[in-house]
C-alpha cells in the first residue's frame, strides 16, 4: 500500500474517532440545552429573562462554548464525508467543510459572548 | 405432482436481457433452486445458473428472488411466493455472465484486499495452538466464522451499489473474524487494508447485510468492531502497534 493511501486511511480513522467523541459531547449538550429550554419557557420567553440567566454567568458561557467546539469538530467532518461520497471527483468542494467550520466557530462564539456580556460594548 | 403451476419469470441474457416466463409445476416443500433446476432440465437446457451442495453450505446458489437476495437451495417457495408468481434474477452489484450466473471475481478479490486470509507463524512440526473456547477473541471470531461466501450481503448493500471500491460486508466480516484470531500474524496490515475510504468507515450502518444474511451473521456488528479497532490503532495504538 502506498504511503499516501496509508496516511489518508489513518487520517480517516482519526476523523471518525473525533466525530464519534464529539457526537458523545453533543448528545450530552443537546440534552442539557433542551432541558434548560423546557424549564425556561414555562412562564413565557423574553430576551431580558434569557440575559438575566446568562449575563455574567461563566458556567453558561463555558457550557455553550463547549457546545460550539463540539459542533466545530462534528459538523464539518460529516459534511466532508457527504461531499466525498456524492461528489468524489470534485476536489474544489473540499473548501466547504472549512467554510462551515469557520462559520460555526465565529458565529457560535459571537453568540456565546453576546449572551455572556448582554451585548455591552457593541 | 400438483396440477397447479407457478408463473416463474427468469432473467435471460447478460447485462442486457429480459425476463422470460416459464410455467413450473407447484410441489410441496419445493425450493427456489428446485424451480430453477426444473426449468433447466425440463423446459430450457440453455439456462445458466450456479449451484453445488444444495444444503446451504457452499454459498454458490444465491440469486435475487422477488427482489430480495436469497440462498435459493434453502428458500422454500411457499414462504416467499406472491400469489402464484416468482421473479428470479441474478444477484445485484455483480456483473452478470449469463442468465443467473454472476461474475464473483471482484467479490472474492475484495476478501483478499481486506487481508481476509489467515497467516500464522507455526509449522506442522509445532504443537497445536491453544485457544480457549470461552476467551473473548474466540467468541468474537465464532460470531462471524460461519460465512459461506454466498454474496447475499454484498448484493444487498446500498453502499456497494453506490461506491464500487467499497470492500463490502463479507470481506469486512472476514477481516473482523481474523482480527480476533490470536494466531494470525498480519494484524496491522489488515487494519491498514480495512481503514479509510474503501473500508470499514464507509459503512452507513443500514444493516441490510445483517437482515439478509442466510446464516444469521451480523456483518454490521463486525464492521463496527473494525471501526473502533482501526480508530484505536490510529490514535492510541493497539497490542500489535500503531497505524
Amino acid at each position: 500500500m502506498s504511503t499516501a493511501i496509508h496516511s489518508s486511511a489513518v487520517l480517516q480513522a482519526k476523523l471518525w474517532y473525533a466525530q464519534r467523541i464529539s457526537a458523545m459531547v453533543l448528545g450530552l449538550c443537546v440534552a442539557i440545552h433542551l432541558f434548560i429550554m423546557f424549564y425556561a419557557i414555562r412562564g413565557g420567553l423574553t430576551a431580558g429573562e434569557i440575559l438575566g440567566r446568562t449575563q455574567g454567568n461563566w458556567l453558561f458561557a463555558i457550557f455553550y462554548e463547549v457546545f460550539v467546539l463540539a459542533c466545530l469538530v462534528h459538523a464539518p467532518i460529516g459534511l466532508a464525508n457527504i461531499l466525498r461520497e456524492n461528489f468524489p471527483r470534485s476536489y474544489g468542494l473540499s473548501i466547504l467543510p472549512w467554510v462551515l467550520a469557520t462559520l460555526v466557530l465565529v458565529l457560535g462564539t459571537t453568540a456565546v459572548i453576546g449572551v455572556f456580556t448582554g451585548g455591552v460594548g457593541r | 405432482m400438483s396440477t397447479v403451476n407457478l408463473k416463474v419469470k427468469v432473467w435471460r441474457g447478460a447485462e442486457q436481457g429480459e425476463f422470460v416466463e416459464y410455467l413450473v409445476p407447484r410441489n410441496s416443500n419445493q425450493t427456489v433452486l428446485d424451480v430453477v433446476t426444473y426449468i433447466q432440465r425440463k423446459l430450457d437446457p440453455t439456462l445458466s445458473y450456479r449451484f453445488a451442495c444444495r444444503v446451504g453450505m457452499c454459498g454458490s446458489c444465491a440469486m435475487t428472488v422477488n427482489g430480495v437476495a436469497r440462498w435459493t437451495c434453502r428458500t422454500h417457495v411457499a414462504k416467499i411466493v406472491e400469489g402464484d408468481s416468482l421473479e428470479i434474477a441474478p444477484l445485484n452489484n455483480l456483473p452478470v455472465i449469463k442468465d443467473l450466473a454472476t461474475d464473483m471475481r471482484e467479490f472474492f478479490n475484495k476478501w483478499k484486499g481486506a487481508v481476509g486470509f489467515f497467516k500464522g507463524e507455526q509449522t506442522r512440526h509445532d504443537d497445536f495452538a491453544v485457544v480457549k473456547p470461552d476467551s473473548e477473541e474466540r467468541q468474537l471470531a465464532n460470531a462471524g466464522i460461519e460465512c459461506i461466501g454466498c454474496a447475499v450481503c454484498y448484493a444487498s448493500c446500498d453502499v456497494v451499489a453506490s461506491r464500487t471500491n467499497y470492500l463490502g460486508p463479507a470481506a469486512l466480516n472476514r477481516a473482523w473474524t481474523l482480527t480476533n484470531d490470536v494466531r494470525d500474524t498480519q494484524q496491522l496490515d489488515r487494519l491498514r487494508a480495512v481503514a479509510g475510504d474503501a473500508g470499514c468507515h464507509t459503512c452507513h450502518t443500514h444493516g441490510s447485510c445483517t437482515e439478509r444474511c442466510p446464516k444469521q451473521l451480523e456483518p454490521t456488528a463486525g464492521i463496527s468492531g473494525l471501526k473502533k479497532l482501526v480508530a484505536r490503532a490510529a490514535v492510541r495504538g493497539t497490542k500489535w502497534g500503531k497505524l
